[in-house]
């Protein structure tokens, strides 16, 4: 492939960074990355920082395992690539812990389960083992992005029912509660968060014919 | 005695590793299809943790905490590690998967061939590096607090598995809506399943 004549951002290009947002949405289509994406997502915040540190890792880990395709060799690839993230992933935690601390202890064990986050893993399987650096780096991003998406969509439903707040900030105006509203303390719980997400699942399929399964 | 008993109950039903964490989604996910193979599964899973909990508490109790290698020598008194701990973890997950493996196969072959594909699977399953990790987090006392946590974690995960199993091969056989079908109405079970998991919340033994 004559890679110095395509550009930077050509269609194809493009389509790695936008399919994930969609077709193929590591979440609700590869199922991907679940353990991680639901736990953290009864604020906006921490689901924002969380959808970050992701994108920063999956970006990073995708480059370098695209750079060592050619001298790792296949047997030893699993061990390598659980370096790679896992080294990744303690920088992260070391600058979240120095630089917003609070929300550092509020996601607590999941930063470090970026490592085993089946996400990261199956995109560098999938992904960078056969392709180019700056390919694999969209790649990367986009499917980061389709994964922060969707946290931050569960997340905006949970805090805005649960709490009655986005980003923190009241929305809900106290006349509102006058007239016997409740925040709905169910959204805050773990288990709601499942069903959140299968109602996104549903709203998808329905929009996108082609994702039905047969059984 | 009563301490381990109450660590082993609570992390079995109010802890529960999936509907409390979500942790080991994923593998939770693509093989609850049927019974027979998630039985597998969390057999498999129960195993790993069981082993890997206490070795990572020891671990993590003599090699990582602040302080912790005085036993080498007492200039190490300030010598903290614990920013390793994400990378030694997995690389004893790693290894353990394979040591079991390898054990069960010589010792039970029987067993061996109804796990056998599951648990090379199993190091990359993040109920397994969540137990260490919370262990971790909650600093238990001794060991045997450190195993019962991780049998108990284990049990969990296994009712959850089977018990979704269950379910989806019932459901197969209703009228569930097109665009549920599958992954959808899984996602909503187990966060009905969770939700009746949660009346065990509170209890005290």
């Amino acid at each position: 492939m004559n890679a110095e004549k395509e550009p930077l951002f050509s269609s194809k290009n493009m389509k790695l960074l936008t399919e994930p947002l969609n077709d193929s949405n590591p979440i609700t289509v590869q199922v991907l990355g679940i353990c991680s994406a639901l736990a953290v997502t009864v604020k906006l915040k921490p689901a924002f920082v969380m959808a970050l540190s992701v994108m920063v890792v999956m970006a990073v880990s995708n480059v370098v395992i695209s750079l060592l395709r050619k001298t790792v060799p296949p047997r030893i690839r699993i061990i390598v690539q659980l370096v790679v993230i896992a080294a990744m992933v303690i920088l992260v935690d070391q600058v979240l812990k120095a630089f917003v601390f609070d929300i550092s202890k509020q996601l607590s064990v999941f930063v470090g389960l970026i490592i085993t986050n089946c996400i990261i893993m199956g995109r560098l399987e999938a992904f960078a083992l056969s392709n180019k650096p700056w390919q694999s780096f969209l790649d990367g991003i986009g499917n980061a992005t389709g994964y922060g998406v969707i946290l931050l969509i569960v997340a905006f439903f949970r805090e805005l029912l649960g709490s009655g707040t986005v980003w923190g900030y009241k929305v809900i105006p106290e006349s509102v509660y006058d007239f016997g509203y409740e925040n709905n303390g169910l959204m805050i719980l773990p288990p709601m968060a499942l069903i959140v997400v299968g109602a996104i699942i549903w709203v998808q399929r329905a929009k996108n014919k082609k994702l039905v399964e047969s059984n | 005695m009563e301490n381990l008993v109450n660590i082993f109950v609570k992390s079995v039903f109010i802890d529960n590793m999936i509907f409390a964490y979500f942790l080991g989604m994923c593998s939770y996910l693509a093989v609850s299809k049927t019974v027979k193979t998630s039985t597998g599964l969390g057999i498999a899973v129960i195993f790993v943790l069981g082993i890997t909990v206490p070795v990572d508490y020891l671990i993590e109790n003599h090699l990582l905490k602040e302080g912790a290698l005085v036993w080498i020598s007492e200039s190490f008194i300030d010598v903290d590690l614990s920013f390793l701990s994400f990378i030694i973890f997995i690389a004893i997950i790693a290894s353990m998967v394979q040591l079991v493996e390898m054990i069960i196969e010589k010792f039970s072959p029987a067993l061996y061939s109804s796990l056998g594909i599951f648990l090379p699977l199993i190091a990359v399953n993040c109920a397994i590096l969540g137990g260490s990790l919370f262990m971790q987090e909650r600093a238990y006392n001794n060991i045997a607090e450190a195993t019962a946590f991780g049998l108990g974690s284990g049990v969990g995960w296994f009712l959850a598995i089977v018990g979704i199993a269950a379910i989806r091969e019932k459901i197969r056989y209703s009228n569930v809506p097109d665009p549920l079908k599958g992954l959808g109405i899984t996602f909503i079970i187990t966060g009905l399943m969770g939700i009746a998991f949660m009346g065990f919340m509170g209890i005290k033994l």
